[in-house]
């Protein structure tokens, strides 16, 4: 399966997504955010970083790119879409996704591993983990803090769209577990037809025992292994 | 054309948590300022901006907050400030 990994200036995750396509026996590419052309991608993921300085709004600039016609387009017509970090900020300016990442209740640049629980495991980014499933994974946002009006929030959580959340070591979602203020301590959220993902934490960073954990491997598994027709 | 000079405010909306604004609220209390019972923090974006007339003007703005400058999600806008620009366009008397 082929991913095309869209690029932004200030973009800084993009190798990392790369290589754990190719970890996983995809096959990644890059694509320049001025292409207005996906080409034959299978998949498209918009990885984590700075794209233009995270000025204005993280994600606020980047989501005007000339390649975002063509990654709405793909994702309206069905097509897996995958925002990492800033990635996920630029889904959500761009209406992908519901809601907000406002500044951490910290104010903090947050760099540290999180834990986070898998809510579901029947998506397409989550069928290789277990359910409740916890993972270990990098976080590294100053933008982090998942906001969104009432309505919006009861009905992610009735339709059971918040795929990742922040929890302690035992699976329970504290409000220490939470890094950065989330409501809900929401890490990651799928949209109504369950073809794109955001999160905030790297999955493309926990693919090496070196690294300190594999945990993100599952979700590349998930998206590389079944052929392309099974998907739910 | 004329060009008129902008301000427009992008502020937290009410209710949305404002991590800046309590940061700077605990600071001011810290200095002794203990009247100061809340602070939202928010930006001014300075615009210049070549349109027909006022309307125009304040129309261009309007669309460009709801585009661009102001994430509905948690922020309100508001056009601040509209004045004919005095400064020259550069060349000419």
């Amino acid at each position: 399966m082929k991913a095309a990994v869209v690029t932004f200036p200030g973009s800084n995750c993009d190798y990392d997504l790369y290589k754990a396509v190719q970890a996983v026996g995809g096959e990644p590419s890059f694509v320049w955010h001025r292409e207005t052309d996906l080409g034959d991608a299978d998949l498209v993921m918009l990885p984590g970083g700075f794209s233009y300085g995270d000025y204005l709004r993280a994600g606020a600039i980047a989501r005007f790119s000339p390649v975002m016609d063509a990654v709405t387009e793909f994702a309206r017509s069905g097509g897996p879409v995958l925002g990492i970090c800033n990635g996920f900020q630029i889904l959500c300016e761009a209406g992908l996704l519901p809601g907000a990442l406002i500044r951490n209740r910290s104010l903090l640049f947050q760099s540290h591993d999180v834990r986070v629980r898998v809510e579901r495991t029947d998506t397409l980014f989550t069928f290789d983990y277990q359910p409740g499933q916890v993972l270990r994974t990098p976080i590294a946002h100053a933008e982090g803090n998942f906001r969104a009006d009432e309505d919006t929030i009861a009905r992610l959580e009735g339709e059971g769209r918040v795929v990742f959340r922040y929890v302690d070591a035992q699976g329970r979602a504290t409000p220490d577990a939470n890094p950065n203020g989330s409501v809900e301590n929401i890490a990651g959220i799928i949209n109504e037809t369950g073809n794109v993902l955001g999160m905030m934490p790297h999955p493309e960073r926990a693919m090496e025992p070196l690294l300190g954990s594999t945990d993100g491997k599952g979700l590349f598994m998930s998206l590389f292994t079944r052929p392309a027709a099974s998907l739910p | 054309m004329s060009l008129f000079q902008l301000e427009i405010r992008v502020t937290p909306r009410p209710g949305v948590l404002d991590p800046e604004g309590q940061a700077i609220h605990h600071a001011l209390r810290a200095l002794g300022y203990e009247g100061a019972q809340g602070v939202r923090f928010g930006k001014a974006i300075h615009i210049e901006l070549a349109a027909e007339d006022e309307d125009a003007a304040l129309a261009t703005a309007e669309e460009m907050c709801r585009k661009l400058l102001a994430n509905p999600v948690t922020e309100d806008y508001r056009v601040e400030g509209i004045a004919k620009s005095t400064v020259g366009t550069g060349g000419g008397e």
